[in-house]
């Protein structure tokens, strides 16, 4: 496994342009119901993980979901992949409506979407040998591939950097990089379109994080595999996204190219978050200036009116309370949702 | 029971693997089968079950190696002035090696090998049927929720509430009747009887625990994995979850057996067992009370042989569920 960088700005395609989208999201809302305890169970609110996101996402493209613990970056991708029922909006997959499939009309739409999970301990059944772990999809989707299961797992495990040879063994040999790699192996197997990478590297060491994100790289470049790649690491976001979201108490805030959110960040809360990242240059660093958001995250049950980030930001006037900010273009490629948006002026951050 | 902890599927690797490989892979079914070898008393607990579990299935031929028979009489082995047996110890001879039952001078050993046949018969298909709707019903409450829970919740409550003695005692001249009119005549419905009784009031206690069991690992990733691959109910709930519950079920499967031993002598002693002559080792204790003061060895064999094997199979249960536990250190 190589350990060179991947340089970003040579990976960033035009986004959104052309052809339609590989996956197209809008109004997607996932309401979870409180209720009473005992016999007969009362709904008496509900939290609202996802509350209305709109996005894109285009054919071998990377976009990169980040915000902080609880905003429901996680739920809306489970959402879009209809293992969550959304409560509202539209799911559209290579152009064709899934919001309202059931569990038996997915099985077949199964085999182009696949999901990379954050836990490598708990997302591979320690009862099952690698094998048929990774040769679950076939056995699931009742797909014969050419010169039979085994062979074709041997080479998903050669080409995820796994030896061939540990097909018995259990998962509990394994250590975690190569656990995350058994979980990489079985959702490239169906040649997927999309996949949902849930904090694919956030368990994992530093040092092998890059191997992993390096490794889902090249296949994205082999397979032509779409990523919605959930984090809330945003040096690893950068390193393998072409557009970055950023979502707030289920909102998004602002969606842009990689680098114009780094470069350029419009709305208070992506500055908020990027001014937390440290600096790699103790001289830069001294000067770099933190901005402190104020508060904790309302409860996403009863979320403030208007604008939700309106109760941290240090920009909110009247008006935040009372409208919701629409995501809106800027520029081109580049939509924010707050009424008094930064100005597009550089700011220095890590690189 | 434990070697089926090595049976969870393809648990055991080809061999060709085992020997290019310098460490070879191995199941947790394997590993608890290698501390469980290590554990001497659950070893001896084990072989010794294996021991009764065989000369029960060849009571036949053994007893007639031995030219003893449990049915039939043998006046010259009692005395003829009240029916003790002639002999130390309950009548300890060459012909009799445990002696003989007071009064008939039935040959005690025969009697135990063919009464292991039936407790044994007993204990284990209830055992079975017990798991078996146990798993079943714990798996899908804790699977499903909601509603199904509750309901299967509630309906667990409502056979927990019931008496067994009681209503194993007072459905018994009923129901063995309905049995014989279906054709099972004398001791084959009264030993179904037996079997449905016990397992009809044992499941819910194996479908807590599963249930349980099932609602922390049906939260676990594995199983969303598996529905994102399209996954239907049916190959979540019995490939990846209940491989997951093999732990629990062998444990408790050894913890029931015995009791139903000892149940199925309670019913056999309260009269709802098998019909004489044919011997239970229950039927047999009950027998036994009655003599006690003048010939205790007749209470003493079947006492002891109930009690090695209840013993030898907690012991197998507690050394079980030791060794399919990964905290308690590797081999």
């Amino acid at each position: 496994m190589s350990e060179q960088e991947h340089a970003t700005s040579t990976k960033a395609r035009p986004a959104g342009s052309g052809a339609e989208p590989l996956l197209r999201v809008s109004h997607l809302q996932k309401h979870f119901p409180i209720t009473t305890s005992g016999l007969l169970r009362r709904t008496i609110g509900s939290v609202k993980a996802v509350d209305g996101i709109s996005l894109e996402v285009g054919r071998s493209e990377t976009l990169g979901l980040v915000g902080e613990s609880g905003c429901g970056k996680s739920t809306a991708g489970r959402t879009m992949l209809k293992l969550l029922e959304p409560t509202a909006g539209t799911i559209e997959f290579e152009g064709r409506d899934i919001t309202r499939l059931n569990r038996a009309q997915m099985v077949p739409m199964r085999r182009r979407m696949q999901m990379i999970f954050q836990d490598p301990y708990s997302s591979l059944n320690p009862r099952h040998t690698v094998g048929s772990i990774i040769g679950a999809p076939y056995a699931i989707q009742g797909v014969n591939p050419p010169g039979g299961v085994k062979a074709a797992v041997q080479s998903l495990m050669e080409r995820v950097g796994l030896n061939p040879e540990h097909y018995n063994r259990y998962p509990n040999e394994f250590s975690g990089g190569q656990r995350q790699r058994i979980g990489i192996a079985r959702a490239i197997a169906l040649h997927p379109k999309l996949i949902v990478c849930d904090e694919p590297v956030s368990a994992l060491d530093v040092s092998i994080q890059a191997q992993v994100l390096n490794l889902l790289e090249d296949l994205q470049q082999e397979f032509e595999i779409a990523y919605l790649f959930i984090a809330h690491d945003l040096s690893v976001v950068r390193h393998i996204s072409d557009r970055v979201a950023v979502m707030y108490l289920g909102h998004l805030a602002e969606v842009a190219d990689a680098d114009q959110i780094y470069l350029t960040p419009r709305h208070p809360y992506t500055l908020a978050l990027l001014s937390a990242v440290p600096i790699p240059d103790p001289i830069k660093e001294r000067k770099r200036k933190r901005i402190l958001v104020q508060g904790d995250l309302p409860s996403p049950s009863n979320p403030p009116s208007g604008c939700v980030f309106r109760t941290r930001c240090w920009k909110a006037q009247d008006i935040c309370a009372q409208q919701a900010p629409q995501l809106r273009e800027m520029q081109p490629g580049h939509r924010v949702a707050c009424h008094f948006p930064e100005e597009p002026k550089p700011v220095i951050l890590s690189s | 029971m434990t070697v089926s902890a090595q049976v969870t599927p393809g648990s055991v690797p080809p061999a060709a693997f085992e020997e290019q490989e310098a460490i070879a892979g191995r199941s947790l079914g394997q590993l608890a089968w290698m501390r469980l070898r290590r554990d001497k008393g659950a070893m001896t607990a084990m072989i010794t079950l294996i021991v009764i579990i065989a000369l029960a299935v060849f009571a036949p031929l053994i007893t007639r190696m031995l030219h003893i028979d449990p049915l039939s009489f043998d006046d010259k082995a009692v005395s003829q002035d009240g029916g003790l047996p002639i002999g130390p110890f309950g009548g300890m001879s060459l012909a009799h090696p445990l002696g003989v039952e007071p009064g008939t001078g039935r040959d005690n050993l025969a009697r135990l090998l063919y009464g292991a046949r039936v407790s044994l018969f007993i204990s284990f298909s209830a055992t079975i049927i017990t798991c078996t709707i146990g798993v079943l019903v714990g798996i899908v409450a804790g699977y499903r929720r909601g509603w199904v829970d509750g309901a299967l919740g509630r309906f667990m409550d409502i056979v927990l509430a019931f008496p067994l003695l009681l209503v194993a005692l007072s459905m018994a001249p009923v129901l063995t009747q309905r049995l014989q009119s279906m054709g099972l005549s004398g001791n084959g419905g009264r030993v179904l009887y037996l079997i449905l009784v016990i397992s009809i009031f044992g499941w819910p206690y194996l479908a807590r625990i599963v249930r349980g069991q099932v609602l922390s690992i049906r939260e676990r990733e594995f199983v969303e994995s598996a529905v994102s691959m399209g996954a239907g109910t049916s190959r979540i709930l019995f490939r990846e979850i209940l491989p997951n519950l093999w732990a629990p079920i062998l444990v408790y499967a050894t913890i029931v057996m015995p009791s139903y031993i000892a149940l199925e002598a309670s019913l056999s002693f309260l009269g709802v067992g098998v019909l004489p002559p044919t011997p239970t080792w229950g039927a047999m204790l009950a027998d036994s009370v009655r003599y006690f003061v003048v010939d205790p060895a007749f209470l003493f064999f079947p006492g002891a042989l109930l009690f090695i094997v209840v013993f030898a199979f907690n012991s197998l249960g507690d050394a079980v569920r030791d060794a399919l536990d990964p905290r308690t250190g590797r081999v």
